[in-house]
């Protein structure tokens, strides 16, 4: 009995502590004078690594979401003889739902992975301490830069993966499914708000951008110096950052239909 | 410390895109352009004893041709009854003893006024009133008269075999 309660306090301190000590790590990265001459590069280039390379299977898979949901809804709404309203159905759950989550998870298994495997090697293989020999900060010259990327491309991949989906549902819906265009795109102008539903998309894309790219970071950062903390960090991170980004979303979509 | 050209070249393409992605968001997706070219428009006020479910931004028709939109919708607290703000499109000139109905858009669409023409020479102006309003058919209430009507009925019936039979009997 005394050794469950041990176990308990043991693990919730242990938690306390990880959860202060990422906080005072994310403060640590970013709560400093930004030298943009010197540090505006590095950023340009985490951009690309980070946010280039996922463009690719944003792209992808929107397409193929959005092509599925027309289909799907096509299929119910045919029941009620509401296959008009197929528009409003597919920009509004791809814009407050589908668009940030799965850009999220995707984000999370396409960079976040990779940002904790390579400050992860960079911990083993000692590079960071021996930057700080030289007496380059590495939060500076590696944390910062990824931090900030990811916090900058994930609404631009949200925005991006919105619009794909809903041309790939136009494209099932008006060729394939053969439903008027008109009716098609003004019916999804009337429900669509830009304030309500596209600003809160955005939104929501920074704070998942946010939680994943400092789950990675931190995890990275932290993985025992071995090969298997890498293996380790990297799957934690993805792990993390997609319940992290689902609780999230649960908080903030009842935060913005329910207007705490 | 020089970034290459086509990491660079590459980044902007990232931004281009999204910023086309948002104004596509903005202007097709959710009809954003209604607020950029604004059309001129003049309010109108209407009071309902009922609204159903009537929403801001519901479009005013005309024969089927969007005239304008609601623009608020607050309960009058001296009259007890749904006061609805309209912004019309200034080009059109309407009579003053004009009406309005609530209608539905197909059995499950969304609602929208229908506005009957007058015949009075004076036109609608800023801050007018238009007095003649239906209020909106709400279905369980249809339901209901419908079901009163058919009790009713059946009463006459039963009223009119008992005669019937009470006849009989008397001859």
């Amino acid at each position: 009995m005394l050794d469950f309660v041990q176990m308990l306090g043991h693990n919730s301190l242990k938690f306390t502590r990880r959860l202060g000590g990422s906080f005072c790590f994310l403060c640590a990265s970013l709560l400093r004078w930004p030298r943009w001459r010197r540090s505006f590069p590095l950023l340009i280039e985490q951009i690309y690594f980070i946010g280039v390379y996922s463009l690719l299977i944003i792209i992808i898979s929107a397409a193929f979401i959005g092509m599925v949901l027309a289909l799907q809804g096509h299929n119910t709404l045919e029941k009620f003889s509401a296959s008009s309203q197929l528009g409003q159905l597919l920009a509004l759950s791809v814009i407050r739902e589908l668009g940030p989550v799965i850009c999220a998870l995707l984000f999370a298994g396409r960079a976040g992975s990779a940002i904790a495997a390579e400050i992860g090697l960079m911990q083993t293989t000692e590079q960071l301490a021996s930057m700080e020999m030289m007496g380059v900060d590495p939060l500076w010259r590696i944390i910062s830069p990824r931090f900030w990327a990811g916090f900058y491309v994930m609404p631009l991949l949200v925005l991006i993966f919105d619009m794909v989906a809903i041309l790939g549902g136009y494209l099932i819906s008006v060729d394939w499914l053969a439903l008027d265009a008109g009716t098609f795109w003004s019916n999804m102008q009337s429900s669509v708000d830009f304030y309500t539903d596209v600003v809160n998309s955005v939104l929501k894309g920074l704070a998942f951008g946010f939680v994943v790219t400092w789950v990675s970071v931190y995890q990275g950062y932290y993985a025992p110096p071995n090969a298997e903390g890498i293996s380790h960090a990297t799957t934690r991170a993805v792990v993390y950052s997609s319940v992290f980004v689902l609780g999230l979303d649960l908080i903030l979509t009842a935060v913005m239909l329910g207007g705490w | 410390m020089r970034v290459k050209p086509h990491i660079e070249i590459m980044v902007g393409f990232l931004l281009l895109l999204s910023i086309v992605a948002l104004s596509f968001l903005a202007f097709k997706v959710s009809g954003l352009k209604s607020y950029v070219n604004k059309p001129e428009t003049y309010l109108v006020h209407a009071e309902f004893d009922d609204i159903g479910n009537l929403k801001e931004r519901a479009s005013i028709r005309l024969a089927g041709v969007r005239i304008g939109q609601v623009v608020k919708i607050h309960l009058n607290p001296e009259t007890f009854r749904a006061d609805v703000v309209m912004a019309i499109y200034r080009k059109n000139n309407l009579p003053i003893d004009s009406s309005l109905r609530i209608l539905t858009e197909g059995l499950l669409g969304t609602n929208y006024l229908a506005l009957t023409p007058g015949y009075s020479d004076q036109s609608l102006k800023e801050g007018a009133r238009i007095e003649e309003t239906h209020s909106a058919m709400i279905l369980e209430n249809l339901i209901g008269q419908l079901l009163y009507r058919f009790k009713d009925d059946d009463k006459k019936d039963q009223k009119k075999h008992s005669k019937i039979e009470h006849k009989v009997v008397i001859s």
